[in-house]
């Protein structure tokens, strides 16, 4: 079988291709045109995973949203759900770039961080 | 952070840069490093970052740093080089105007309305978006439309939902990044209805902001009709033929409470126009010259007030180019002259700078006017000797091209023009 995919690693967007066995096991891939694609094309035809950015209450500061993302890739099918365990949370300032505002989301071993620095106000 | 410095404003400085997102800032560092001593960047907002702030999601600075970050990341990035670097960086202060000797303007709360004299001026006040396509659609003015840039300012930064329900017109790349972000939020996206055959953004976000979220998207559909008495209640949408008139009959009804607007950006030139430098009426910015001087001398120009771009790593490219002429106009040293103008041929919306050199390395961006698969971007001369011709994979109105240009390629080119035109294979 064949599966196509649009590359996500870059602006350019390779149209990339995966064949496989029956047995689900990958034969060939196409269509990139850099290693990053053809990680990628191999990872999302067995477990499509995705980073995500969102914001979360921020308390002490001028502003009140504080940018954050998961450090590294999580199931694509648990993005809504990390966004929503992190309704509920609440940091206070001051923040420094990259500190965890919560440690191993969901299970899945990732933590999410802060994306800048606030000073308290 | 800029909130742990002092906000120093001196009387004099070399150069003084208006806008402090990654175009300015870009450009301070780099005319420090070409020599000038005291510089200024100047920005309106609360903090340097320009729209990067706002600019939550990642999918910034795969070329000049290697990794993708996201955008509050890239600004603290670059805001730190120039703080670091000595640059003095003011906030909440709205410039005014720039005499021709240099002299700048600057409104502030904390400083009142101050002159400051600079030796060169470098414009980096961004962009806004435009908004002409909503006012022109007919029916009601309820509250509830929103260009899409506001509404990212509104959920990522104030933290105020714009609706519960939303559709989105247009598949600019801003559009299709809110598509996601409402989404995470809760917020039900009901469509994006792009007039065009093909989307406007990057593929890239097709996939990961509409696909992965089952997001509908309606190409060659638009909205034509918006209903509702204090409230946005429903939109009316139709198909539209080949020549993009809508086909009324085959209207639909979508209800919902909030229109966001993506229908791109345009550079932010009230204070270009007011200082009346020449205008390219194709990127509705400044002409430039490849050291990005604009039509008055010592006023250079860079990032998006020049012409949208879809990356900054482009901005900060072009950033530096800027800010390194200006800091060596400032210092008395020579810049260089160009000797060739560039005309937008066949295929081609603009490109920039305006003019090049024979003698120097130049990056040119030029935007096509409509997609095409393989094909060749051909420099020419006015009276049809082709110069140079490059194999093109793909191109589209959304992504612009750049082009290299070295004098190895215009050995043998002898006149004060050439055409940049994209065309078949
Ligand atoms: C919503 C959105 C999403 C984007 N997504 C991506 C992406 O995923 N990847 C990517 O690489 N690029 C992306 N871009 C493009 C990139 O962010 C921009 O090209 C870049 O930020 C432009 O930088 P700039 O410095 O020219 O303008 P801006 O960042 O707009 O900065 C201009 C600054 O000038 C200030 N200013 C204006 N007028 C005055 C005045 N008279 N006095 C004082 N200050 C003034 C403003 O307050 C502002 O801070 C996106 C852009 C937008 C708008
Ligand atoms: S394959 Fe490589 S070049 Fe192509 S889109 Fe993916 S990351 Fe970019």
């Amino acid at each position: 079988m064949t599966a196509s995919y649009l590359c996500i690693g870059c602006p350019l967007g390779c149209r990339l291709e995966v064949d496989d066995d029956p047995g689900g096991d990958i034969l060939e891939v196409r269509g990139f045109s850099c290693r990053k694609g053809k990680e990628f094309a191999a990872q999302e035809h067995v477990d499509p995973r995705r980073s995500v950015t969102t914001t979360v209450a921020l308390l002490g500061a001028d502003l009140c949203r504080l940018p954050v993302k998961t450090a590294a890739t999580v199931p694509k099918a648990l993005v809504r759900d990390v966004c929503r365990a992190l309704r509920a949370v609440r940091v206070i300032a001051p923040v420094q770039a990259g500190q965890v505002v919560l440690h191993d989301v969901l299970g899945t071993g990732v933590d999410v961080v802060a994306t800048r620095a606030v000073a308290a106000g | 952070m800029i909130s742990d410095r002092p906000h120093l404003l001196r009387s004099e400085y070399d150069v003084a840069i208006v806008g402090g997102g990654p175009a300015g800032l870009g450009a301070a560092v780099a005319a420090r490093e070409a020599g000038a001593q005291r510089v200024l960047v100047v920005d309106r907002d609360t903090e340097a970052g320009g729209v990067l702030l706002q600019c939550i999601h990642s999918g910034f600075g795969l070329h000049r740093f290697g990794e993708e970050l996201t955008g509050p990341e890239y600004a603290q990035r670059v805001l730190c080089e120039a703080l670091d670097d000595g640059v003095d960086v003011v906030t909440e202060a709205f410039v005014l105007d720039v005499a021709a000797d240099h002299a700048l303007t600057i409104a502030s709360p904390r400083h009142g309305v101050v002159t400051v004299q600079a030796r060169a001026t470098v414009l980096a006040m961004g962009a806004r978006e435009r908004t002409h396509s909503a006012i022109r659609i007919p029916g009601d003015r309820p509250a509830g439309v929103f260009t899409a840039g506001l509404a990212q300012r509104l959920v990522n930064i104030d933290g105020v939902l714009p609706g519960r329900r939303v559709a989105i017109l247009g598949s600019g790349d801003i559009g299709l990044i809110m598509a996601r972000r409402l989404t995470l939020e809760g917020v039900e996206v009901v469509g994006v209805f792009e007039l065009l055959p093909h989307p406007n953004g990057l593929s890239r976000n097709i996939v990961q902001c509409l696909h992965d979220f089952d997001i509908p998207l309606h190409l060659s559909t638009t909205v034509v009709g918006i209903h509702g008495r204090d409230r946005i209640q429903r939109v009316t949408v139709a198909p539209v033929d080949e020549t993009l008139q809508p086909l009324m009959q085959r209207a639909w009804e979508v209800p919902c409470d909030t229109l966001l607007v993506s229908v791109g950006l345009i550079p932010e030139n009230e204070l270009s126009q007011q200082l009346r430098l020449r205008i390219d009426p194709a990127t509705m910015g400044p002409v430039v010259a490849s050291t990005m001087e604009t039509s008055r001398d010592g006023l250079f120009a860079c990032g998006n007030v020049v012409h949208i771009h879809d990356l900054v790593d482009f901005v900060s490219a072009e950033a530096e180019l800027a800010g390194r002429h200006a800091g060596r106009y400032a210092t008395g040293q020579a810049t260089p002259a160009d000797n060739v103008r560039l005309l937008p041929g066949a295929n081609v919306g603009y490109c920039v700078p305006h003019t090049v050199s024979t003698d120097r390395d130049h990056v040119v961006y030029l935007r096509v006017r409509t997609m095409f698969d393989p094909c060749l971007l051909r420099l020419r001369t006015p009276d049809g000797t082709v110069v140079h011709e490059r194999k093109l994979r793909y191109v589209a109105p959304a992504e612009m091209v750049n082009l290299k240009l070295r004098p190895a390629l215009l050995q043998g080119f002898h006149g004060d023009s050439l055409i940049v035109e994209v065309v078949p294979r």
